[in-house]
């Protein structure tokens, strides 16, 4: 059967569309990229609740705290880069330390922003974001949970980061899985050991845990789609049962879901683990398929650091 | 056009030197904080807060009343000043500044402090939570106003000008700007650490509609304000020629009184000059 196929930033525009039909508060900035972020959708619909600020990033951010100081819940949409680094401080004093209702959402995340090289991929905004007090993130595994994480953060009432990215990635998520932020979700259980993945990465812990499967290993998969606050139990609960974990996300070993696992583990539950992502190096342009082969972030590089946890399990 | 009466003046003379007083006892029981940048402010907050903003005490978070934003966070102790004389919170708080647990902080926090629409410190951000209030107001098709003081340093950030074109660009003529122009900063002059002028060109520039006062002149300040409410489809920045320091001899005009509290003697010297 042929997988489905959907872009979560065309997911996002949409469900904005839909939020805003809902929610009369919902309001929408861009920062000259609505085209990009698909969030021209809610413009066209709702034109009076959509401010495009020009590209004028650290503006935006400051905008949308005062709409959400007075009551409105604000969207803020840009590409990775310019939506966590260029506007950090603005970020941080504005919104997270305010505690303010503003969801921020970056379209272009990691390696797979592709051509456009390495001074639009970021690699380290989940752990830019990760360490502010007050920020929740979110990185949704497909096409349909951007949507169900769209709707779940407009009813959720503080500041968010969601992460998206550029191209299509195929839905892995079962359609009648229930989706609730802050808890990760196991899509395989598993004895031998477990894959924690997040956003593009998750369809390739899939596909590792297949590709083992053939030669006799169990290996679960958890979808962490909330990194921020981060379920612990669930993760304590699946390592234990497990005893090796190698974890996958399309960002910087340091600092990401990597780092979170390893903090978690390292004082709960102390076990081989590795992590799978980009190893403290800038991307460069290229296509999306071959940076992500050539960095590393792929199923069969997966597979090869589940053998080597398990050899140390076993050690 | 409300004027201000010989009277209304008397009162307001005798209000400022009164919160210019709490300001340097508090910035000296605290020990630290920013004495130049909060007595150079001040006036602007006392028109503010006395004569023009629709404000309640007792019921602060009323969604129709109008909101101001302390861009310039460091001057916080004026703003705690003015607030607690209006009764948004017990004026017993204003020793406890900058000290442990205490609902004033060294700089303006909106979750701590009844009276602070939004928290300020890191400067060049509180012009566009401001254009972010406003479009919140045209929105809602309110007629409650905005207000923001910035101080002439901070316009040295980039923000502010991203902030001013946003501002022009969406016709905030429900916002009202200041800037209070003591011409000082941390390092020294304006002029000498990185040149302003032309100021008043620059705002027009970027499509606002500009007076220039005496920010110490509370009945000119009043009557920019009135001329900024009557202005359609721009956004008016009251540039606000101010003295840092002011009221303080010793202190005015001087960049070392930026950020340095009183000790005993130049706080009961400050206090003799601003008691009558």
């Amino acid at each position: 059967m042929e997988q489905e196929m959907l872009s979560t930033r065309e997911v996002y525009g949409k469900t904005l569309v839909k939020i805003g039909t809902r929610w009369e508060k919902v309001v929408v900035l861009d920062a000259d990229l609505s085209k990009s972020t698909q969030s021209v959708m809610f413009a066209r619909e709702y034109p009076q609740r959509f401010f495009n600020v020009g590209i004028s990033e650290a503006d935006m951010m400051g905008t949308a705290a005062g709409l959400a100081a007075s009551g409105f819940i604000p969207f803020a949409s840009t590409f990775g880069v310019f939506a966590t680094g260029r506007v950090y401080d603005q970020i941080r004093n504005s919104i997270a330390y305010t505690g303010l209702n503003v969801k921020i959402v970056a379209s272009h995340t990691g390696l797979s922003v592709g051509e456009d090289g390495a001074s639009h991929q970021t690699l380290e905004d989940i752990a830019l974001m990760r360490v502010l007090p007050n920020m929740m993130v979110v990185v949704p595994a497909d096409g349909r949970q951007t949507e169900q994480a769209v709707e779940a953060l407009a009813s959720y009432k503080g500041p968010a980061y969601l992460r998206l990215n550029r191209p299509k990635v195929p839905t892995v998520i079962p359609g009648d899985m229930p989706f609730e932020l802050g808890k990760a979700q196991i899509l395989e259980a598993g004895k031998d050991l477990v894959f924690v993945a997040t956003g593009t990465m998750v369809s390739a812990a899939l596909e590792a845990a297949r590709e083992m499967g053939k030669e006799g290993v169990k290996a679960a998969v958890v979808n962490v789609h909330t990194i921020k606050p981060f379920d612990e139990a669930l993760l304590i609960q699946v390592a234990e049962q497990a005893g090796a974990v190698v974890v996958a996300e399309e960002h910087s070993i340091i600092g990401g879901l990597g780092s979170t696992v390893a903090e978690v583990l390292g004082e709960s539950c102390p076990l081989p683990m590795l992590r799978v992502g980009v190893r403290d190096k800038f991307g460069e342009s290229g296509s999306p398929q071959d940076l992500l082969e050539k960095y590393g972030l792929t199923a069969a590089k997966l597979v090869s650091a589940g053998k080597t946890v398990l050899s140390k399990k076993n050690r | 056009m409300q004027v201000l009466s010989p009277t209304a003046l008397d009162e307001l003379n005798l209000k400022s030197k009164k919160l210019r007083r709490d300001i340097v006892t508090m910035l000296h029981q605290a020990g630290s904080g920013h004495p130049g940048g909060s007595l150079s402010v001040l006036d602007i907050l006392v028109v503010l807060y006395y004569k023009v903003m629709r404000i309640d005490p007792e019921n602060f978070q009323d969604p129709e009343r109008d909101r101001f934003v302390l861009s310039k966070g460091h001057a916080c102790p004026a703003l705690y000043a003015v607030l607690a004389d209006r009764g948004f919170f017990p004026s017993e708080h204003l020793s406890t500044l900058r000290k442990l647990g205490s609902c004033l902080q060294g700089h303006p926090d909106m979750r701590k402090t009844p009276g602070i629409e939004m928290s300020t410190g890191s400067l060049g951000q509180g012009l566009s939570a401001a254009n972010g209030m406003a479009l919140a107001a045209g929105l809602e098709n309110s007629d409650r106003r905005v207000y923001v003081i910035m101080g002439d340093g901070e316009t040295q950030e980039g923000q502010i000008w991203e902030a001013a074109m946003t501002s022009s660009h969406y016709r905030l003529d429900n916002l009202t700007a200041f800037l209070d122009a003591n011409e000082l900063q941390i390092d020294g002059w304006c002029k000498d650490v990185k040149g302003l002028e032309p100021l008043a060109e620059k705002w027009k520039a970027f499509g606002w509609h500009v007076l220039e006062v005496d920010g110490h002149d509370y009945a000119a300040l009043l009557e920019a304000v009135q001329k900024a409410h009557s202005v359609k489809g721009l956004p008016t920045i009251i540039i606000a020629h101010t003295v840092k320091g002011k009221g303080v001899s010793f202190m005015e005009n001087q960049a070392d009184w930026h950020g340095k509290a009183p000790g005993k003697d130049d706080f009961e010297k400050a206090l003799a000059e601003l008691t009558d």
